[in-house]
Order: C-alpha cells, then sequence, then structure tokens
C-alpha cells in the first residue's frame, strides 16, 4: 500500500477528486496548508506599505492505495492538478505500513 | 436669503401654534425681549426627530470605527483594538454626563473652559437651549454632541494599535477627553469659546474631531514606539472585509454627524447630507486612482480608506459648502491623505492605522477648504471663503488650525509622559508577541 500525498493549487480540488472518484479511489483528506516552492512568494501593498507574502496558500491532499492502483492514481491527481503554469504543486508517495477501519478493526487494503 | 425667510415663517407658526405650551413656563423679560427678536424656544417635533436619530447614526459609528480598525490589525489583536473603541461608549458617555458635557458647553470662563454648572446635567432638562438649538430640547443636543466625544478618542487608537496596555488606555480617555476634547469644543462650539468668537468655521468637528485625534494620535505614535518587529515581520491588515463594513457604517453614520450638526431638520442639513455623500464618493476615486497609478493595483483598503478620507475632509466643509465645492474637496482629500500616508515610512515613526495621514491631514485640509470654498449662499449664519472673495475667513481657519495642532500636540504628549511614569503604556514584550486579545483581554477572536 501506499500513502500518497499532493500539494495543489485551491482551485483545482475538485477536479483532483472528480479525476480520483471516477477511477474507484472511495477517500482522501483535503488540508488547508502554506508553503513555498520554487514559485516563491509574491508581494503586497496595504496603504503604500510592501510586505512579501512568502507562504502560499495551498492545498494538500492524502490517498491511501492498493500498490496496483498507485499509477492510476497518481495520474488522476496529475490530470486534475495541473495547469501548466508554475505553482501547480507536487506529489509525494510513501509506503504504507498497515490502514485500520476504526469501526469494524479491519485492516490492511480491506481497510482503504 | 429666500430659505432663510421660509424657517423664519415656519418656525413663528409653530411658536404661534404652541403659544399655550409657552405660556406655563415663567418667562423673564429678558427672555421676552429676545423672543421679540428670535422665534421662542418651542420644540419642533421634526428637527428632534432628526436630531435623535442623527445621535444613533453617529453612536455607530464607533463600533464602525471600531470593525475598520479591528480588520487592518494582525488577527491576535483584532479583539483589543475593537475593545479601545466600544469601550469609548463606556468611558466618554459616563464622562460626559458627570462633566464632560459641562465643560464644553456649559457657560464659559474666560473663553476657554465651560463651567462646572451643568455638572450631572444638571439643568440640563427637556426645554431647548436656544444658545446652541432653539427647537429641540437641551437633551437631544446634549446626547447628540455626546456620541462625538465618544468616537474622537477612540480614532486616536489607531496610531498605537496592537501595542497598548488596556488600564492606560481607560485613563488615556479620561485625561485626554478632559484636558483636550472638552477644552476644544468649548473654543469651538461653546458660547464665549474664543475660536467660535474668532470667527473661525468648523461645522461638524474638523477641528474638534480631527485634527485633535489625528495630531494626537501624531505624538502618541511618537511617544510610544513601533511595534515588535515594524518594518521586518509582515504585519498585513489580517481581515480587509471587516474593514470595509467598518467603513460603510462609518460612511452610514456620517451623514448623522454631519447633516446632524445643523442641530435641525431642513435645508442646511439636506445640503450638509449631500455635500457630505459628493465629497466621500469623490475621494473614494480620488484615492484608489491614485493608487491604482502609483502602485499598479486599485485596492480595496484603499477605497475604504479614502472614503474614509473624505468623510474627514468634507466634515468641517459639510454646512458651508456647495455640490461642486464638495467634489473638489473630497477630490483633493484622498490624493493629499494617499501620499501622507505613504510619507510616514520616510519619516520612520509606527502610525499603524494611519490617523495621522487620514484624519490629521484630512481633518487640517477640510479647515483649509472651509477657508477657500465657504459660501453665503450655502449657509447665511456662515461666511464667504477666499473663492467668493472674502480672504479673512482663511486666515482665521489657518489660526484656529495652528491653535489645535499644537494644543493637541503638546498635551498628548504630557499625559502620556505621565502615564509612562506612572502605569506605563505598552503591554510587555511576551504579551506583544502572544497579542492583545488573549494577553490583555483571555480571550480570543476566531476559534477555528
Amino acid at each position: 500500500m501506499k500513502m500518497v500525498t499532493a500539494v495543489i493549487k485551491h482551485f483545482r480540488l475538485d477536479d483532483v477528486r472528480k479525476a480520483l472518484t471516477d477511477m474507484g479511489v472511495v477517500g482522501m483528506t483535503a488540508t488547508e496548508v502554506k508553503g513555498f516552492g520554487r514559485q516563491k512568494g509574491h508581494m503586497e501593498v496595504y496603504r503604500g506599505v510592501e510586505f512579501e507574502v512568502r507562504f502560499l496558500p495551498k492545498v494538500k491532499i492524502e490517498v491511501a492505495v492498493p500498490d496496483e492502483k498507485l499509477d492510476d492514481v497518481l495520474k488522476a491527481i496529475q490530470t486534475g492538478a495541473k495547469t501548466g503554469d508554475i505553482g501547480d504543486g507536487k506529489i509525494f508517495i510513501y509506503n504504507l505500513q498497515d490502514v485500520i477501519r476504526i469501526r469494524t478493526g479491519e485492516r490492511g487494503e480491506e481497510a482503504i | 436669503m429666500k430659505r432663510f425667510l421660509s424657517i423664519l415663517i415656519l418656525i413663528g407658526l409653530f411658536s404661534l401654534a404652541s403659544l399655550g405650551f409657552a405660556e406655563e413656563a415663567p418667562v423673564s423679560p429678558s427672555e421676552v425681549e429676545q423672543a421679540a427678536a428670535a422665534p421662542a424656544p418651542t420644540v419642533d417635533t421634526g428637527d428632534t426627530s432628526w436630531i435623535l436619530i442623527s445621535s444613533a447614526l453617529v453612536m455607530l459609528m464607533t463600533p464602525g470605527l471600531a470593525l475598520f480598525y479591528g480588520g487592518m490589525v494582525r488577527r491576535k489583536n483584532v479583539l483589543g483594538t475593537i475593545m479601545q473603541s466600544f469601550i469609548a461608549l463606556g468611558v466618554m458617555t459616563i464622562l460626559w454626563v458627570f462633566y464632560g458635557y459641562s465643560l464644553s458647553f456649559g457657560p464659559d470662563i474666560g473663553h476657554v473652559i465651560g463651567n462646572l454648572d451643568w455638572v450631572g446635567l444638571k439643568g440640563v432638562g427637556l426645554e431647548p437651549n436656544p444658545d446652541y438649538a432653539a427647537t429641540i430640547p437641551h437633551q437631544a443636543f446634549m446626547i447628540f454632541q455626546m456620541m462625538f466625544a465618544v468616537i474622537t478618542p477612540a480614532l486616536i487608537t489607531g496610531a498605537f494599535a496592537e501595542r497598548f496596555k488596556f488600564s492606560t488606555y481607560l485613563v488615556f480617555l479620561v485625561l485626554w477627553a478632559t484636558f483636550i476634547y472638552f477644552p476644544l469644543a468649548h473654543w469651538v462650539w461653546g458660547v464665549g469659546g474664543w475660536i467660535r468668537n474668532l470667527g473661525a468655521l468648523d461645522f461638524a468637528g474638523g477641528l474638534v474631531v480631527h485634527i485633535s485625534s489625528g495630531v494626537s494620535a501624531l505624538a502618541a505614535a511618537i511617544f510610544v514606539g513601533k511595534r515588535k518587529g515594524y518594518g521586518k515581520e509582515p504585519m498585513m491588515p489580517h481581515n480587509i472585509t471587516m474593514t470595509l463594513i467598518g467603513a460603510s457604517l462609518l460612511w452610514f453614520g456620517w451623514f448623522g454627524f454631519n447633516g446632524g450638526s445643523a442641530v435641525a431638520s431642513g435645508s442646511l442639513a439636506t445640503s450638509a447630507f449631500v455635500v457630505t455623500h459628493i465629497a466621500t464618493a469623490a475621494a473614494a476615486l480620488s484615492w484608489m486612482f491614485a493608487e491604482w497609478k502609483h502602485r499598479g493595483k486599485p485596492t480595496a483598503l484603499g477605497a475604504a480608506s479614502g472614503a474614509v478620507a473624505g468623510l474627514v475632509a468634507i466634515t468641517p466643509a459639510s454646512g458651508f459648502v456647495g455640490p461642486m465645492s464638495s467634489v473638489i474637496i473630497g477630490l483633493v482629500g484622498g490624493v493629499i491623505c494617499y501620499s501622507a500616508i505613504n510619507l510616514k515610512s520616510k519619516f520612520g515613526y509606527d502610525d499603524s492605522l494611519d490617523v495621522v495621514g487620514v484624519h490629521g491631514v484630512g481633518g487640517t485640509w477640510g479647515a483649509i477648504a472651509t477657508g477657500l470654498f465657504a459660501s453665503k449662499a450655502i449657509n447665511a449664519a456662515g461666511n464667504d471663503g477666499l473663492f467668493f472673495g472674502n480672504p479673512s475667513l482663511l486666515v482665521n481657519q489657518l489660526i484656529s488650525v495652528g491653535a489645535a495642532w499644537v494644543y493637541s500636540f503638546i498635551v498628548t504628549l504630557i499625559i502620556l509622559k505621565l502615564l509612562d511614569a506612572t502605569m506605563g503604556l505598552r503591554v510587555d514584550h511576551e504579551s506583544e508577541l502572544a497579542g492583545l486579545d488573549h494577553a490583555q483581554h483571555g480571550e480570543s477572536g476566531y476559534v477555528l
């Protein structure tokens, strides 16, 4: 099993969700986050005073997937999140040791 | 002139109709003499309605100011900032009843202050006081003026936002009102006050409200010192939607502030109402366009700030100028105030929410503009300004502005020096980092 984490643009969240559910993903977590990457920040001016906004708001999604679905999931996230402009975000993939469904106590891929 | 005559006739008719009531009150011979020259003091229900509504409108400006300022600070200071405005409603109301109204409008002592005859509102009843407003109950005039006393010191809080100790602030309110607001209100509006006698014009408080608070804000920003991390850490407004709601409430309430300052309903109130709106619209546009050209973007904060600058600028002139003059006052006001806030960083003081740039500079421009654009055709009880052939008014305006600047600046410094030595002005280092909400009030503005 793999845990797929992606940091994406806010307005792509619905597209990513649709792409994932279309290919059979049944659950995900989304969190509002801030960060910076190559896009860096930008300047904002309030009453003549410049502030550098160093951390930009993004959405982080987390999806647990069985190994055989990994490639499809990665493709779906890329399709949903890509605008082609700087700041589209990144995908991180980890090995996932175990999953437990709290209600039933099921474990592993059964619990995803 | 025609309008003035018809008002006189109307008032005359009304007093005839209510002669039955007038007879009940004991009338002294001197009062009879006055009555022959001026209409007898009889309560007019239309005038009273407008002044009571105006009082409520001006009251709403203080919570409006709280939101205007509250949105501009960081989220950890939103409640502390709102509280500094909101609690002025409490403190200033009680002060006004106890002795503030008496010192401001009571019988004159030496042209500088009222005496204590009206302490506890003694003698301030439901009969009109013809010295101030002949057609509304004296208490209606009193409560209308009270709302001005409430908002004025609250305006200053923007200069020391995010760092001032609340307990010290409460004492500051009392001292500032006692030694600056009440005397200034007496100079300008009290019968016998020296600026009133000089013939300088301040319709709704350019001097008393905006120059006094704006200049005191300058003294406070310099004396209190910068916020920790000023110029290094980002200190962006945390909620500009809140600021825009606040600015809108200020705009709305200002119709009472300026329109109500006619202390009667009718032509003059209408004229003040109309020019207030026009100048505000013009200044919102001129600030926005100035910033757009200068910085590349038309900002919401800029439009809101411009509107407030326009309201400030038209305040002293509102009862004396016509619509096209008010367009110019607003357009110039927006650009001048926008330039002033940009100069702030060059001078290096931390007037956090730009009280100096908006109220000090806008109020000064308004007082000068009154000397330029005032016209007897608008208000026969006023005067003609420079552009209507009378340079002497402008001189009087400049004298009154100079006096208000010097007096407000020096006395505010003395008050702050005293408080610094006794109570301390600022919250401690840790509290400032944690934010006023948690450190001073034990609350959080947002539980999210």
